[in-house]
This record gives structure tokens, sequence and C-alpha cells, in this order.
């Protein structure tokens, strides 16, 4: 075998392992895509209710809480991006981070300072590779977020809010994640979480008159417990969107790279092939002017 | 419609019941209370305790670390922190 088929097969050989790893990437991401889903759904009517309940409250009593008024002692704002853990997640975390700076930009252009938080090494990385200093970053599970996580983050940033301006307070808080809105689709999206905008009045189900609630202990500590928790849910919502959002990523990508494995393995097999061939026609026409030769003398 | 209460308890990852029943008993702050159909509107916070739901012929019990619980139009809607959070 000649050394140009020798290269040819080799490439092959390594084409195909690489493919194989792929194609579990790509089981592995689907096997877990439907339990992250399931999470996001199993969350949902937590946070159903308490935003129902927010907005009972918002709407029956006329209370004034610090986490839903404006700050105007200080311009730094707190941006959390979520991103991925690991890689191999096509441009997921890419995506994310793009939004990011987005968001950033147009908070500079309102005279804002930006105060960064990042969930998953990808966003940590990327912070730390550009020299910016990270005011908060939790890492490890981003493609499964416990509560106890969300409950750290929240209470991180329910401080921050909370601080006063010259301990590192800030006036506000966003989100940038990517919300999972089917397997073929999810965006990055930016929220603002602080301070809470109270919509009066969700309109579930508008033909009753919203009742008169009474409030037990009062309206303000009824609020006081319910937005730190407001807040958890909402960050917990996220991580998992952001993880489901992950999974069908890495899903998508590794299915890419294993048809582009694929097509690379079909490319040098015909490659091979033909060298294969160039080689037979050589030797024959050789062995064949050597016959000539030897024939004519 | 008139007895039936429609009953949800979730917690943070996951709904711990739901469905309908006669009475429900929860763990204010402010002490115990039971609530029957055609209660008014009420939002409360608990405290640690016991939920307890009794419907047409079982009873249920759930212990809490603390949450809250609203009701309106029959239906009660209890935010729960459930007791063992994080240990599986």
């Amino acid at each position: 075998m000649g050394g140009q088929q020798r290269v040819y097969r080799q490439r092959i050989r390594s084409t195909q392992s690489l493919k194989k790893i792929f194609r579990a990437m790509e089981l592995i991401a689907a096997s877990r895509i439907g339990k992250a889903r399931d999470r996001v759904t199993a969350a949902a009517p937590y946070s159903r209710a308490i935003t129902r309940a927010i907005s009972a409250v918002a709407t029956h009593s006329s209370v004034d809480h610090p986490l839903t008024s404006e700050r105007t002692d200080t311009n730094r704002v707190a941006v959390l991006v979520i991103t991925a853990d690991r890689g191999m997640a096509g441009a997921y975390s890419a995506n994310v981070l793009r939004e990011g700076e987005r968001l950033a930009e147009r908070l500079r252009g309102e005279g804002k300072e930006i105060v960064p938080f990042a969930v998953g090494r990808r966003g940590v990385g990327y912070f730390k590779f550009r020299k910016r200093e990270l005011a908060g970053e939790w890492q490890g599970e981003s493609d499964a977020p416990t509560l106890a996580t969300a409950q750290e983050i929240a209470r991180a940033l329910y401080g921050a809010f909370t601080a006063s301006a010259d301990e590192g307070g800030v006036s506000e808080l966003h989100i940038v994640y990517t919300h999972f809105s089917s397997m073929v689709s999810q965006e990055p999206r930016v929220i603002r979480l602080l301070p809470i905008e109270l919509v009066s009045g969700v309109a579930e189900r508008d033909e009753d008159v919203e009742p008169l609630y009474e409030f037990e202990p009062n309206a303000e500590e009824v609020l006081d417990a319910l937005l730190p928790r407001y807040i958890e849910s909402r960050i917990h919502a996220c991580m998992l969107q952001g993880a489901a959002s992950e999974l069908a990523n890495r899903q998508r990508a590794m299915h890419t790279a294993v048809e582009n494995a694929e097509d690379i393995v079909k490319q040098y097999t015909r490659l091979a092939n033909s060298a294969r061939q160039a080689e037979i026609t050589q030797e024959i026409s050789e062995i064949v002017s050597g016959a000539d030769a030897l024939a004519a003398s | 419609m008139a007895d039936a209460l429609t009953v949800d308890i979730v917690a943070p990852d996951h709904v711990m019941w739901s469905g309908t029943a006669s009475r429900v008993i929860a763990p204010s702050v402010e002490g115990e209370i039971g609530l029957l159909a055609n209660h008014e509107p009420i939002l409360s916070i608990l405290k640690a305790g016991t939920i307890r739901v009794t419907s047409e012929n079982e009873k249920h019990e759930f212990p809490v670390t603390g949450g809250f619980v609203s009701f309106d139009h029959n239906t009660i809607t209890i935010v729960a922190d459930p007791v063992v959070a994080d240990e599986d």
C-alpha cells in the first residue's frame, strides 16, 4: 500500500472514532434534555403561584417595598449572564455572551456602570480572559441547576441590591439567559428582574372581579416574604431554561458534527480509492512496459 | 363546587399534591388556620408545621418549613418549602 493511501486510511479511521464520540455526546444530550424540560415544567406551577400572589398583594394594597422601588443613589447595575459549563454546544454560550455585551453597551450608553455576575464556566472564562472583574461566579452544574444554587445566587444579588451605594449596591438587576421555546428554537433573552415591576392583576381569569384579600399578618410582611421567593424562583427558572437550551444546542451541534464526520469519511474514502486505483494503474503500466522492454530485447 | 376545594401544594421544583379536598389546615404565622369552602380570600405566610388536607375519604399531611397559602374562589394554592430539601 502506497504512502498516499495510508495517509487517507489513517484519516478515515480517526474521523470514524471522532464520529463515535460525537454520536455518544449527541445521545447523552438527547437523553438529558427530557429531564431538563421536565424540570422546567415542574418549576412552573411554583413561580405561577408566587406571581399570582404578588400581583394580588400589589392590587389590594399600596405597599412600597425596597425591591419594587427604583434606586437613584447609584448608577451601578448588575448583569447576570447564564452560560454553559462545557463547550460543544454550538453557539449557545457565545450567543448569550453576545447578548450580554449588547445589553452592557446599551446600559453604558445610559451612563451606567456594569457589575457582572456569571453562571457557568464558559461565562466565567470569558470574563476572566478579558481581565474583567466578576462580582460573583457560580459554576459546575449548568446542565442540571439545583434550587440551592439558585437560592445562593438570589441571596447574592438580593444582597447587592439592598446594599448601600458605597458598599457596592446596585440599582438594577438584569439577567441574560437563553429561553427554551422549543427543541429547535432557543434564543437569548434579557429580563430586568430588579426593581420588580409589579403588574397588577395577572390576566388569568378576567371574568371574575379580583377578590378582596385578607393578609396575614399584614400586606407588608406578606410581600416581604414573597419577593425574595419570587427572585429565587425567577433565577431558578432562568437557569432551568438555560440548561434545557444548552442540552438542545449540544444535541444539535453534535448531530451536525456526526453528519460532517460522515461527509469527511465519504470524501476520504473516495480519495483513498482513487489513490489505490492510481497505484494499480501505475503498477500495471510498469509491468506492461517492463514486459514490452524484455520482449523487445 | 359548593363544598370542594381545589388544592395545589407546590414546592419550588415539583408539585407536591394536587386535588380536591373538603378542609385544609395550614400553620400560619399567627396560628393554625382552617380553610373550608367559601372562606374569604386570604394570603398568609406559613411557619414550620404540618399542612393537613382532608378530602372525602383520606387525609394527607405535609410537613413544611415555611411558605405561604393563598385562598380565593375555593382554590387554595400553597407554596411550601418541603422539610427535606436537597437531600437526594
